[in-house]
C-alpha cells in the first residue's frame, strides 16, 4: 500500500475530475427523469386509456432490466439503427431511460396515497378533474414524494458507476486509471477507500436529509 | 430481428442463464444470512455491536456495487487472494444486499409494537425467547415484501458479473455479439432472458404487498 505515491496532487485533481464528472452525469439525468417520471407517472395515475397501458408494459419492462444492459444497449446497439451518441450523452439516455421508469411509479404511488376525500371535495366545490390533479393532488403529492425521490437519487449517483463499461471518465474509472498508474497495484487500495469515502460522504448526506425530511412530514 | 441469434447461440445464453441464476441464489442465502445477523447486532443492548452494525449497514449501502465487485476482483489479488469473476462478482453482491436485507429486518423487527415484548417479559418470556416467539414471527410478515424486493434488484444487480468476466448473461452476450458482430439482436435476446426472472418476481412482490396491506 502506497498511500503518499497514490495521494499525489496530480492523482487526487484527476479523481476530483472523475468525481465531478459523477456528479453532473447523475444530476442532469434525475432533472430528466423527474419531468419523464412525471408526466408517465401522473399518465398512468389519471387512467388515461391505451396511453396509460403503453406507458404501463415500457415502465414494467426497464424496471425489470438492468441497468447495465441498458447502458450497454444505448451504447452499443442503438448505433446499429442509426442511433449514435458520444459516450456522456449515452450514459445519460440510458440512466435517464432507467431512473424515469423508477421515479415514474414513485411519483404515481405519491398521487395514489392522496386521500380520496380531497379529491371528492374538489370535486364536488366545482373543480373539474385536471384542476382537481393539479391543484388540490398533485401539491399534496409532490412534498410526500421528496424524501422517496432523494433516495432515488442515491441510487443513481451509485449507479453511474455503471458507466465505466462505456468509458465514462467519472469517478471508478477515473480510479482505475490511477491504479494502472503502479505496476504492483499498491495503489489500489488507498485510491479505492478515498473513491468509497467520497461516494459515501455524499450519499451519507443525502440519505441523512431524507430521514429528516421524512421525520418532519409524519 | 434474426431469431437464429437466438437457436445459433442457444447453448451460450442457457449457460450465462444459469450463472445469473446460480450467482443470484448463492447471494441471496449468503446475503439473508449475513443480513440476519447484522440486523440482530443493530438491535442487541451491547453498544459497540450496535455501532458496529449501524457502520456496516450505512457504509455498504452508500458505496456503488461495482466499487465493492473491483475490490474482490483487482484488489485482493494484492493481498494474494486471487477469486475469478464469478466468485468475486457473488462474495460483492452478497455483500451489498446484506446491508439492505438487515436493514429491512431491522425496520420490521423495530415495527413490532414496543407492547408486545413488554408483555411478553412480563409474563415470564426472557428476552431470547420473546424475540423468537413473540417478536419475530410478527416481524416475518413485515418484512417479505421488501426482501422480496431485493431477491429482485439481486438478479437485476447480478449483471455486475458481466464486468468481471463471470461468466453470467451479460458476459455471454459479450461473447455472441463479438462472434456473431450484432450488437442490437443479441441483447434484446438477453433482455428477454431478464424478464422471465424478474417479471414473476415482481409481481409476486406486488402480490404480497397487496396482501399485506390488506391485512390490517
Amino acid at each position: 500500500m502506497d498511500f503518499i505515491g497514490a495521494y499525489s496532487q496530480e492523482h487526487l485533481a484527476f479523481l476530483w475530475d472523475g468525481f465531478l464528472v459523477t456528479l453532473y452525469v447523475a444530476f442532469i439525468s434525475i432533472i430528466l427523469s423527474f419531468f419523464f417520471g412525471l408526466i408517465a407517472g401522473t399518465l398512468r395515475y389519471a387512467k388515461v386509456p391505451v396511453l396509460s397501458q403503453l406507458i404501463a408494459v415500457l415502465v414494467e419492462t426497464i424496471r425489470n432490466l438492468p441497468l447495465l444492459l441498458i447502458i450497454f444497449f444505448t451504447f452499443f446497439a442503438l448505433p446499429e439503427i442509426g442511433i449514435k451518441l458520444e459516450i456522456t450523452a449515452a450514459a445519460i439516455t440510458a440512466l435517464t431511460i432507467f431512473e424515469s421508469a423508477m421515479l415514474s411509479e414513485i411519483i404515481r404511488s405519491g398521487l395514489k396515497s392522496i386521500d380520496k376525500g380531497q379529491i371528492e371535495a374538489a370535486r364536488s366545490s366545482g373543480l373539474s378533474y385536471t384542476q382537481t390533479l393539479f391543484f388540490i393532488v398533485m401539491p399534496q403529492a409532490l412534498r410526500r414524494m421528496v424524501p422517496p425521490i432523494v433516495s432515488q437519487f442515491i441510487s443513481l449517483l451509485k449507479d453511474t458507476s455503471l458507466a465505466v463499461v462505456i468509458a465514462l471518465p467519472e469517478l471508478i474509472h477515473n480510479a482505475q486509471i490511477i491504479n494502472g498508474q503502479s505496476a504492483d497495484g499498491s495503489y489500489f487500495f488507498p485510491i479505492f477507500l478515498l473513491a468509497a469515502l467520497m461516494y459515501f460522504a455524499v450519499n451519507y448526506s443525502l440519505s441523512l436529509a431524507a430521514r429528516r425530511l421524512e421525520v418532519r412530514q409524519t | 430481428m434474426n431469431v437464429s441469434i437466438l437457436f445459433d447461440n442457444f447453448s451460450m445464453y442457457m449457460d450465462g442463464f444459469y450463472h445469473t441464476l446460480l450467482a443470484s441464489v448463492i447471494a441471496l442465502a449468503g446475503s439473508f444470512v449475513l443480513g440476519v445477523a447484522v440486523a440482530v447486532m443493530r438491535i442487541t443492548v451491547f453498544k459497540p455491536l450496535q455501532w458496529l452494525g449501524t457502520a456496516y449497514v450505512e457504509f455498504i449501502r452508500n458505496i456503488p456495487l461495482l466499487l465493492i465487485t473491483f475490490v474482490f476482483y483487482f484488489g485482493l489479488p494484492n493481498a494474494g487472494l486471487r477469486l475469478d469473476g464469478f466468485q468475486a462478482g457473488t462474495v460483492a453482491l452478497t455483500i451489498y444486499t446484506s446491508a439492505f436485507i438487515a436493514e429491512a429486518i431491522r425496520a420490521g423487527i423495530q415495527s413490532v409494537s414496543k407492547g408486545q415484548m413488554e408483555a411478553a417479559r412480563s409474563s415470564g418470556f426472557t428476552y431470547s425467547q420473546a424475540m423468537l416467539h413473540i417478536i419475530l414471527p410478527q416481524a416475518i410478515k413485515i418484512v417479505i415484501p421488501p426482501l422480496g424486493n431485493q431477491f429482485l434488484n439481486l438478479v437485476k444487480n447480478s449483471s455486475i458479473l458481466g464486468v468481471v468476466a463471470g461468466l453470467d448473461l451479460m458476459y455471454q452476450a459479450d461473447l455472441v455479439s463479438s462472434s456473431t458482430l450484432v450488437v442490437f439482436d443479441v441483447y434484446i435476446f438477453v433482455a428477454l432472458f431478464y424478464l422471465v426472472l424478474t417479471i414473476p418476481l415482481s409481481i409476486g412482490v406486488n402480490y404480497l404487498e397487496k396482501r399485506l396491506e390488506k391485512s390490517y
